[in-house]
């Protein structure tokens, strides 16, 4: 099994047209195999773009295709309308890979969803997506790195660390259930502990792969987590030991604030909930593969 | 983005909260002019954005033109923990009766916004948190509500404010908020907020971090960014683009991604050496991205190598390995160079790559590997 997605999920594209980033990557997910079934654009309602048909909204698209599934790479400034018109139109799932939103639309955007769209569930912004391999994806991973069929899944804040995750597991002949990319942004629609929680009650899934960086504080709850819920073993990974404080790493979320959230204090929460804290990525795939191997 | 105090409180006052007159000046006589404006007695303020300037003489009372004088030729050039003064605040010195606290920021576990107010301001906050909890009123405001003067005017009367502030203050923290909010702040704080002993409620600090992210709304933030780094090598990557912050280390980074990013100053740290900057060329990796990075670590005179590395997801790394090459041939780098490149398409890249490598352009296969290398030869680890 997987999580979130498989190969039942049916995709809307939202922002599609001939030149949009929406189409490179939903065109490269329906290589992949996923079943990409509408897109979406005001302006061409009843056009076919590459096989795709467009429709209007979000709404119509549902109506006619029964897609389950949205994908939102959309500019910033159009996302927040983009996430919620989804929600509105009943979309279960939506993967929002934009990088660059406002945290106050953000903020905004994931309180709405909480109160007005409770059956909606929204991964990122500013995330790679969610892959099950050779099922479905939904994003911008690379599918040539990742192996079908178990036994681990990655949650992860950062989309090239988590390709290095996929990497080095498929090298050693590891498969992976799901590959979640919940996103570097501040407020995130899925947590590490959806997650996790996910995880730990999908059968396939043996052990989890936890990346996480710099910012916020959700690496300790996700480890208060781990250590009162979790059966299975979780392997982790926490970018940025070295980096200053105050500054933004790269996504907007990546920020040491005062002295809160420092990678340091993040590791030693995992590690006090038994996860195996690896110094490097490379050290967090060979810890995985071990533990697979003791799996059997 | 970070602004000035000076910055801070003229964003402030486009919400309508309240600060003390005054102005800013690049020099003694400019000082001395502020000041005659404001109305003596006036404190002569070093804009920087760092804490602590008060301990370090960069904040002093001053009752006329000639204490303005002296006050201002000592503050400007200061050196305040490595950030030079270069501009003042001069303003209007308020008799304070009372010092408190209010701040705006993001709670990013509850996914709320936060208030904090106290009566007990004018030091430290996380101190205050630390020691004395109690004293912090905290509101979680849930965006999709605001916050309304009802709900300003409890908290106000839950921080324990003087009675005859209450009032004052509610209504600036109504427009603190609308400036956090609309004003697209990361942080809007007020340390201290004062209460003059002729009764009037103001702001007399301003703490504003801008969002990054809402600039594309925001045009007025332009003159912001303009004094946004003093770290030459920093406007020089803002320039081209780039998402680059400086260091003071050794070794020039550049990775695709800010988490590998991240990784690769931790590993360079982990075998002994140390990053000369953190800069993420994006999931691409183009010979233009790839060459205006390297121009950008090239001009750093304090790297002694560089560690380009870079995993392939979408962008295959034969590409980037071609995007190297012909960034290379186009600028002429100073430092060896180590590269690790790992990914889609990782062979055929390191074939690329094959005929081109030498004792100053160095291919690694780990990340462990290349950041070893990279220590060494910028003179070894510590």
């Amino acid at each position: 099994m997987s999580i979130f997605v498989d190969e039942r999920t049916t995709v809307v594209v939202q922002g599609i047209s001939p030149t949009s980033q929406g189409l490179y990557h939903g065109l490269r997910n329906r290589d992949y195999g996923t079943k990409v079934v509408a897109g979406t654009n005001p302006n061409r309602g009843g056009e076919e773009i590459e096989g795709i048909p467009v429709y209007a909204t979000v709404a119509e698209a549902v109506e006619a295709t029964g897609a389950n599934a949205s994908f939102i790479s959309v500019p910033p400034r159009f996302a927040a309308a983009a996430i919620i018109e989804a929600a509105e139109a009943g979309i279960p799932f939506v993967v929002c890979i934009t990088e660059g939103i406002p945290a106050q639309d953000e903020a905004l955007v994931y309180n709405r969803l909480v109160r007005e769209f409770p059956g909606t569930r929204l991964l990122g912004p500013n995330c790679p997506g969610i892959i099950s391999p050779g099922k479905c994806n939904i994003g911008i991973t690379s599918g040539d790195i990742a192996l079908p069929g178990g036994p681990v899944g990655i949650v992860s804040r950062s989309g090239t660390l988590t390709y290095q995750a996929l990497h080095e597991l498929s090298q050693q002949g590891v498969g992976q259930t799901t590959c979640v990319g919940i996103g570097g942004d501040p407020v995130p629609g899925t947590s590490f502990i959806d997650c996790l929680t996910a995880f730990e009650a999908d059968p396939d899934t043996r052990a989890v792969m936890m990346i996480g960086e710099i910012g916020g504080s959700a690496e300790e709850e996700a480890a208060e987590f781990i250590g009162s819920s979790m059966t299975k073993p979780v392997v982790s990974y926490i970018a940025g030991v070295t980096a200053p404080a105050g500054r933004k790493m790269g996504h907007a979320g990546a920020i040491i604030s005062g002295s809160k959230g420092t990678a340091q204090a993040k590791m030693d929460a995992l590690a006090a909930a038994g996860v195996t804290v690896a110094q490097n990525p490379t050290e967090a795939g060979e810890a995985m593969v071990e533990i697979v191997r003791k799996l059997g | 983005m970070d602004l000035f105090e000076y910055q801070g409180k003229q964003y402030f006052a486009r919400f309508g909260i309240p600060t003390s007159a005054g102005g800013v000046a690049d020099t003694v006589d400019e000082a001395v002019e502020q000041a005659e404006r404001a109305g003596y007695p006036v404190v002569v303020k070093a804009q920087v954005k760092v804490g602590g300037r008060g301990k370090a003489g960069g904040v002093k009372l001053a009752a006329d033109a000639a204490e303005v004088r002296t006050h201002a030729g000592n503050i400007l050039g200061l050196d305040i923990k490595g950030h030079v003064v270069k501009r003042l605040w001069v303003e209007h010195a308020s008799d304070i009766a009372r010092e408190y606290y209010a701040s705006f920021t993001l709670d990013r576990a509850a996914k709320k916004h936060l208030g904090m107010l106290s009566a007990k301001g004018g030091v430290d906050i996380e101190e205050v948190a630390a020691t004395d909890p109690d004293a912090i009123a905290m509101v979680h405001i849930d965006p999709t509500e605001g916050l309304d003067a009802a709900a300003a005017r409890r908290w106000v009367d839950a921080a324990g404010l003087d009675e005859k502030a209450r009032g004052q203050a509610a209504a600036l923290l109504v427009d603190l908020y609308r400036c956090y909010v609309e004003g697209d702040c990361d942080l809007a704080e007020i340390n201290p907020l004062i209460l003059t002993t002729e009764g009037t409620v103001h702001a007399l600090d301003a703490k504003v971090t801008l969002d990054d992210n809402a600039a594309f709304r925001h045009p007025e933030w332009e003159e912001y960014a303009a004094t946004d780094t003093e770290d030459v090598r920093e406007a020089r990557a803002r320039e081209r683009g780039l998402n680059y912050i400086g260091l003071e280390g050794s070794v020039g980074i550049i990775a695709n991604g800010a988490g590998l990013a991240m990784s690769t100053l931790d590993v360079v740290n982990q075998v002994g050496g140390s990053a000369a900057n953190f800069l993420d060329i994006g999931g691409g990796a183009s010979a233009d991205v790839m060459a205006a990075a390297l121009e950008v670590i090239n001009s750093d005179p304090s790297v002694k190598s560089i560690f380009v590395n870079i995993f392939g997801g979408i962008t295959r790394v034969d590409e980037v390995a071609k995007g190297v090459v012909e960034a290379l041939s186009r600028v002429d780098i100073a430092s060896p160079i180590v590269l690790r490149l790992d990914g889609t398409n990782a062979e055929a890249g390191r074939e690329i790559l094959a005929p081109h490598l030498s004792d100053r352009l160095v291919a690694e296969p780990t990340m462990v590997a290349a950041a070893r290398r990279a220590v060494e030869l910028a003179g070894g680890p510590r």
